[in-house]
């Protein structure tokens, strides 16, 4: 297989070298191609950066070895998993589903909003149901809201005035 | 001499700021208080500010001078780079950003303590307290993990930094310096990390009072008030750090986009998102005395996550592209983040019952609870940024294996939240502090809502056939559209009322509810930004080829010709260019020609990828020279992307930056901060004003 990509990098270069647009012509898959699915990986050595905009040698080189890999005809997913078994699974840009531990990433997130979420709506209901307890005691003037409220700002209102 | 003195008024100035400390708590909290304590708190407090400006300068003199004998001169600069630059690459390095970290926090904490304090002196020991806990942190940092004044020393032999003369040592002074990364001299990137830090260390003043407050006991919401400006002013800042920082990769990192989930931009996405929610949720505090437990809660998240995402950016712990440094400092900044944190919450658990809600919520459509949604909807980004961001850590200590989390994860994640908060901004202008019902709400909202409608019918017939573009579409202009009846049933309703033409009614209008119609430009700017962000995320298109001379490239009906590539060194510099002129032709009318380069930095060994970029309303021509052959008239390698709307991004950012100097402004009248009660009445008033 090495052989094969080796001869066909050869052949790349010496296209290049001689006609210079070698890249449209013949059996060769275009770059599009190459970066349909490097873009699906991320470089194995510098974080974080797609493997179709990585500027560095290394990266230039796993690329052609997608084109390699394409020109024999592999799959996108064959391809993705022969970086996957290389360089594990740091190369696919989320992880994936395949391990149990990495369910935990997909349902945490959707479990603390939803608590969120709960807590949120309870505490609404709670707010906009008067309370028949909570009556009894604005009954008697202690935790009274609306009155009170009339009360500061007319308060408020005479402060004013009085400025 | 100089880098001996730097070092000496850091340390002078560490030594001061522990000292505001004691004397503040003391003179506070000791069985007989004593207001001249604090009162020398809070000199000592004033005096940082001068010192750390001192010791800035001679580092800034260090840099400036080519004094590469000091290490961290040796690392960021080079004699080939200009003077401007040595300057900012003051927070260039980790060590020197700790440094300017620790200046900033001075002159706000500084400006903070200048001001009349009259009404709210008990809270001035605490604030000083907090204010100069976190200063004593990052000045510590400086002091003794992150030397910026460290220097070479030639040690039998062998060269090794170190602060002080070791024995029989001298000093090694090298030729030339590192320079700056080449990424990092982009004048984006000279703006963009004061930016942010201003952001980040504004929101230190904010969590400073609400801290007082807590431990004052004062829980009222004088704190709220009195940091409404700050936490305002905070977030310009940060928001702007974050569009220059996607300016910058849109135009240095080349891939042809503007924000790329990398940890280092979530770790300053996170605060902002904090942030926002405080924004929204602190009003309902002043307008309906609700939520003040949720606020200090959002007050004190905002602060850690500032410290988090300090550490994020400086400790690589997280290696990204942006983790240019690495260093030991990172368990210091986690144990900081988490005494700190768990010190505030159970400041907030011992006043839970103080901070009790004032009156009641009455209804589930009342704009208090359409705020909530908000708040629990920038939360849930929260929580997937950050589980986002710690996962990889969590995967690597568990289980041994490296993952990535990269966009997908968050964009598939967060859409729709975005989507939510969106239809949000259509809906709660229209409610009404208090309660709104269904049927008034439906009565305010369905000529915009049918119009919005019309409008996306219009984009399916002519624009897009895209669903989820649609839908983002209609949106957008929902929003819009609801926004702008808000300032027209706001303008006729005074022009009833005063008997002034529409153009006064708006800015009188405008002028005296700068909060709440500053508020509404920063939705309409929002807005802009996310038709920009639409159209390059759904409707991008790129290709790449290489072309021979005189060979072309059809993308999206333009046409590019490849026409020659020249390099040349420019030695003055320091750099190699190599610049590809290429034709644009759009249906066979000559647009232009197009300069994609790349610029390799001798001292520094770096590329930088510069695109050509043809920029309109329309779309942006992105061009991308990606590779080359040695003899140019053979050929090169394009990457050619064109970026539908990404410019509504930009213009999206330049109205929100108004919006918020405007609703930031500070007003003529200092007294107008009118009571809760007076403001409820006048938001009623205006929300029933049609």
């Amino acid at each position: 297989m090495k052989k094969i990509f080796y001869t066909l990098t050869f052949i790349l270069i010496l296209g290049v070298m001689f006609t210079g647009a070698a890249f449209a012509q013949g059996e060769l898959p275009t770059d599009d191609e190459v970066n349909a699915v490097a873009h699906q990986l991320y470089c194995p050595v510098c974080q974080n950066t797609p493997l179709d905009v990585c500027p560095t040698d290394a990266c230039r080189d796993w690329r052609e070895q997608i084109r390699g890999m394409l020109a024999e005809g592999k799959t996108e997913d064959e391809i993705l998993q022969y970086f996957v078994d290389q360089f594990g699974d740091r190369v696919l840009s989320a992880p994936p589903v395949s391990t149990k531990f990495n369910w935990i990433i997909y349902i945490i997130p959707p479990l603390i909003i939803l608590a969120g979420a709960i807590i949120l709506f309870r505490s609404l209901k709670e707010w906009t149901t008067p309370k028949a307890t909570e009556a009894a005691a604005v009954e008697d003037g202690s935790g009274s809201s609306s009155p009170s409220d009339d009360y500061v700002a007319r308060l408020e209102e005479e402060l004013k005035k009085q400025k | 001499m100089i880098a001996e003195f730097g070092y000496g008024i850091a340390l002078v100035s560490f030594i001061v700021a522990v000292y505001s400390i004691v004397a503040a708590v003391y003179g506070a909290a000791a069985p007989r208080k004593s207001a001249s304590l604090v009162e020398s708190a809070r000199r000592a407090m004033l005096l940082t500010f001068p010192l750390i400006t001192l010791s800035a300068a001679a580092l800034i003199y260090l840099l400036v001078n080519n004094h590469f004998e000091v290490s961290f001169v040796y690392e960021v600069t080079s004699i080939s780079m200009p003077t401007y630059l040595k300057v900012t690459a003051w927070w260039g390095g980790q060590a020197g950003s700790l440094l300017f970290w620790s200046w900033l926090l001075a002159a706000f904490a500084s400006a903070v303590t200048l001001r009349k304090w009259d009404r709210d002196i008990e809270f001035l020991p605490w604030v000083i307290m907090i204010s100069s806990v976190t200063l004593v942190f990052f000045l510590g940092m400086v002091i003794f993990y992150e030397n910026p004044f460290t220097r070479f020393w030639l040690v039998n032999g062998n060269v090794e930094p170190h602060m002080f003369a070791p024995a029989n040592a001298t000093v090694f002074t090298p030729q030339d310096g590192n320079g700056l990364n080449p990424l990092l001299r982009h004048p984006g990137m000279v703006i963009h990390p004061p930016m942010l830090y201003l952001g980040f260390v504004s929101y230190v003043i904010p969590y400073a009072f609400a801290m007082a407050a807590l431990i004052t006991g004062r829980t009222d919401d004088r704190w709220i008030r009195l940091t409404r400006r700050w936490s305002l002013w905070a977030w310009l800042f940060l928001s702007f750090g974050l569009v220059l920082g996607g300016r910058w990769a849109y135009d240095v990192l080349g891939w042809g986009g503007y924000w790329g989930w990398d940890p280092v931009e979530i770790a300053a996405f996170m605060p902002w998102l904090t942030g926002t929610a405080f924004l929204h949720s602190v009003m309902i505090q002043e307008k309906r005395g609700l939520l003040k437990h949720w606020n200090m809660i959002l007050v004190i998240l905002t602060y850690a996550l500032v410290i988090f995402g300090t550490f994020l950016t400086r400790s690589g712990v997280l290696s990204s592209v942006h983790a240019f440094a690495n260093s030991p400092i990172g368990p210091l900044f986690m144990t900081f983040v988490s005494a700190t944190l768990i010190a505030s919450i159970a400041l907030v658990i011992y006043r839970w019952p103080d901070l009790r809600g004032e009156t009641e919520m009455k209804s589930m459509l009342s704009r208090e609870a359409l705020f909530l949604l908000n708040n629990l909807l920038f939360m849930s980004v929260l929580v997937i940024c950050f589980w986002g961001v710690i996962f990889p850590l969590i995967s690597e200590l568990f289980t041994g294996q490296k993952v990535t989390v990269g966009p997908p994860f968050y964009e598939r994640a967060t859409a729709p939240i975005f989507a939510a908060l969106m239809f949000l901004m259509g809906v709660a202008p229209l409610s009404a502090w208090g309660h709104s019902t269904l049927k008034t709400l439906g009565r305010a909202m369905w000529k915009s809502a049918l119009a919005a409608l019309v409008v996306t019918v219009v984009l399916f017939a002519t624009y897009t056939k895209n669903f989820i573009a649609l839908i983002g579409f209609f949106l957008i202009a929902l929003v819009l559209l609801v926004t702008f009846q808000e300032f027209w049933r706001g303008t006729r309703a005074r022009q009833r009322s005063q008997k002034e033409n529409f153009f006064t009614s708006l800015s009188r209008l405008m002028g005296r509810n700068r909060r709440r119609y500053g508020g509404y430009i920063i939705h309409i700017s929002m807005m802009l930004m996310a038709i920009g962000i639409l159209g390059i995320e759904i409707f991008q298109t790129s290709t790449q080829g290489s072309l021979a001379q005189g060979e072309a490239l059809d993308i999206s009906g333009y046409t590019i010709k490849y026409r020659e590539l020249a390099s040349w060194d420019d030695q003055g510099k320091g750099v190699n260019f190599t610049r590809a002129s290429l034709d644009v032709y759009e249906n066979g009318i000559y647009l232009g020609e197009l300069n994609p380069r790349i610029d390799f930095y001798f001292d520094s060994q770096q590329n930088m990828t510069i695109p050509g970029n043809r920029s309109t309303l329309r779309d942006d021509l992105y061009i991308l020279l990606v590779d080359w052959q040695p003899v140019s008239n053979m050929g090169a390698t394009f990457k050619i992307f064109v970026n539908p709307l990404v410019n509504w991004l930009w213009i999206g950012s330049l109205l929100f930056l108004l919006g918020v100097i405007f609703a930031a402004w500070p007003d003529r009248d200092a007294t107008e901060e009118t009571s809760r009660r007076g403001v409820t009445r006048q938001a009623s008033q205006a929300s029933a004003a049609d």
